[in-house]
């Protein structure tokens, strides 16, 4: 796979009036690679929002350097090509709905850029298909549950035909529902269309579902791999970068600590189920034997 | 300070053409000393209901009586029960204003009046609380403070006025999972010593753990209310409306179904884990 992303060695400090700022992310490098989904987790504080605020050149690099596609974020000529490649989601559904009509608030990015009604006309119905939202095109978003403003969000970063969706903890004001409906979507998303994702989160499950993960403290990256990989081998140091193991992962884990050997490295819920089934046929097999 | 709402019913713009009920006749009681979750979709009506319990929101009609004071009587001087029924909203962080850790939890201590030293008395007990170093982040300003400990300031000035009745809306949200551990346990201790918790929560996680009553609200209607026992037994009505039962139970479930001896009313990962352990450990049986 290809790099879209590349951070080599980025430090960035916030200006702050009254001292000298501490660093938000520190000497970090690291690539997304096209087609990937790549979870970024750590504690409150850790840098994660400051770095995917690098990814897109919204925020530019104190020190090192960000190159999306063949494009320097620094390069002033090419900071719309960079931020049509990177689209980019919120927390808070509330605040990124500017108009007062789904479509037209999916239409809104599109406008700006100056492409023909025709072409906005195609590219809103096709970004509200595909996060199933067409039958909401023509209503105001306040009436809508959180889930579905974030797919109207999502739509509204679609439009634009981004190769990157960075989303920076999109669930977190979500209720069970919402989160489902979002997850679901960003996954088929990724499959279906190969968009590469880039998601910051403290849900485990959802880190999961991913390719890779960073974890990120104090502005570092400190561990780097495939979740399933890190859950199993790297828990003490999750937990010491204020996380967690998923929940099945975690029950797992202290099975074992008490003898019970569960086998296999079951991480979900139907992972869990099928490795008790396993161990129950093993135990019946020694009692046949 | 037992609560109960009867017939509660809020129209937020009663005057606009577009008016909604956000509440519809939802009446409910909490006990002395009970923990009480509070479950619903995004606009399910549960911050608006939970702003009745303090009288920052009037009904429009229905009554709210807490501590035999009737909320939705005009001539009720609603600071009385302010001070009893303490508040901690959504994102409570974004409404710390002073330059120091110190006045902001002192804030609303002194506003009861009470004198320098008892307020710093409350200050100090209420940092010990939430478990933040008072010496250490008493002159920080808490724009300094790491998200989670800028949540454990905003808790403490609600704590600092010594509610009987603690009410908070989505705790948790927005953590990552070691300072929502350090919220639960301090929440935990607060309802240890025997005073009343109604918490909202998105996590059905948390209000497995700490709950003794769930009460659930869909589309600003009460659609279920009950121990978590009773409230989780329909997995399917709650994915129906927005919400889910913790994974612990979709495992004792998903086992019970595969013919294994794991009771269906499991809750919490610590439960499962016993269960599990009398199941396959050491001599048991596996089915
Ligand atoms: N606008 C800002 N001004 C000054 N400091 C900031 C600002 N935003 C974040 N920080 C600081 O930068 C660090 C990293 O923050 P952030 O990237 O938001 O972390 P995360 O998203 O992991 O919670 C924290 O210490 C935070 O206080
Ligand atoms: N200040 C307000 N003005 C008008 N409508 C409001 C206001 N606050 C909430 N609402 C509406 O009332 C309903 C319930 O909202 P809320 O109590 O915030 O739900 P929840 O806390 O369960 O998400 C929603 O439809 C919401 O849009
Ligand atoms: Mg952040
Ligand atoms: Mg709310």
């Amino acid at each position: 796979m290809s790099d879209i992303i590349r951070v080599q060695d980025v430090s960035y400090e916030y200006e702050r009036a009254d001292e000298q700022g501490e660093l938000a992310v520190r000497g970090v490098s690291m690539r997304v690679k096209k087609g990937e989904w790549l979870s970024i987790l750590g504690r409150n504080g850790s840098g994660k929002s400051t770095l995917i605020k690098l990814l897109n050149g919204l925020f530019l690099p104190t020190h090192g350097s960000v190159t999306v596609g063949n494009f320097d974020t620094r390069d002033e000529n090419h900071i719309w090509d960079v931020r049509q490649t990177v689209g980019m989601i919120f927390q808070n559904p509330d605040n990124q709905i500017v108009a007062t009509i789904v479509e037209e608030d999916v239409a809104f990015g599109l406008e700006n850029l100056g492409v023909s009604p025709k072409e906005i006309r195609q590219r809103v119905d096709a970004a509200l298909a595909a996060v199933r939202m067409s039958e909401y095109a023509a209503a105001a978003p306040h009436m809508l549950s959180g889930g579905q403003k974030q797919r109207v969000a999502i739509a509204g970063a679609l439009a634009m035909e981004p190769d990157v969706l960075l989303m920076d903890e999109p669930t977190a004001m979500l209720d069970p529902g919402g989160r489902r409906e979002v997850m679901e979507t960003v996954e088929r998303l990724h499959r279906e269309r190969g968009l590469t994702v880039v998601l910051v989160t403290h849900f485990m499950e959802e880190a999961l579902r991913g390719d890779r993960v960073i974890v990120m403290q104090d502005g570092r990256a400190i561990l780097e791999g495939p979740p399933r990989e890190l859950f199993a081998k790297e828990a003490e140091a999750i937990c010491r970068a204020g996380l967690e193991l998923p929940p099945m992962a975690e029950l797992a884990r202290r099975l074992r600590a008490k003898g019970l050997s569960v086998p296999g490295e079951p991480m979900t819920v139907e992972e869990m189920a099928a490795a008790f089934g396993a161990l129950r046929r093993e135990r019946r097999g020694k009692h046949a034997g | 300070m037992p609560v109960e709402v009867r017939d509660l019913t809020h129209t937020y713009n009663e005057d606009s053409p577009f008016a909604a009920a956000a509440l519809r006749d939802v009446s409910f009681a909490i006990e002395d000393g009970e923990f009480l979750g509070v479950i619903g979709h995004t606009g399910s009506g549960k911050s608006t209901l939970i702003q009745h319990l303090n009288g920052l929101i009037r009904p429009t009609s229905g009554t709210v009586i807490v501590n035999g004071l009737d909320l939705s009587d005009k001539s009720t001087d609603l600071r009385r029960v302010r001070r009893r029924v303490g508040l901690v909203f959504q994102y409570p962080e974004y409404q710390l204003f002073e330059e120091t850790v110190q006045k902001d939890i002192a804030f609303g201590p002194r506003n009861l009046g009470l004198d320098g030293d008892e307020v710093q008395r409350r200050v100090e007990e209420a940092c010990a609380l939430v478990e933040l170093p008072f010496a250490a982040v008493r002159d920080k300003s808490p724009f300094e403070l790491s998200g989670g400990q800028k949540r454990r300031v905003a808790i403490a000035g609600v704590l600092a006025m010594e509610p009987e009745v603690l009410i908070l809306d989505e705790p948790t949200a927005g953590l990552d999972p070691a300072g929502r551990d350090a919220i639960l346990a301090l929440i935990r201790r607060w309802h240890e010593g025997g005073r009343t918790i109604v918490m909202v929560s998105h996590s059905m996680e948390d209000v497995a753990r700490l709950a003794d009553r769930i009460l659930v609200l869909d589309h600003g209607k009460k659609a279920m209310e009950g121990t978590p026992r009773e409230v989780f037994a329909d997995a399917g009505r709650l994915q129906e409306m927005g919400l889910d039962v913790p994974a612990a139970t979709r495992l004792a479930r998903e086992l019970s179904d595969r013919g294994f001896d794991v009771p269906r009313d499991l809750y919490t990962l610590e439960e499962l884990e016993e269960a599990l352990l009398r199941a396959f450990g050491e001599g048991g049986s596996a089915c």
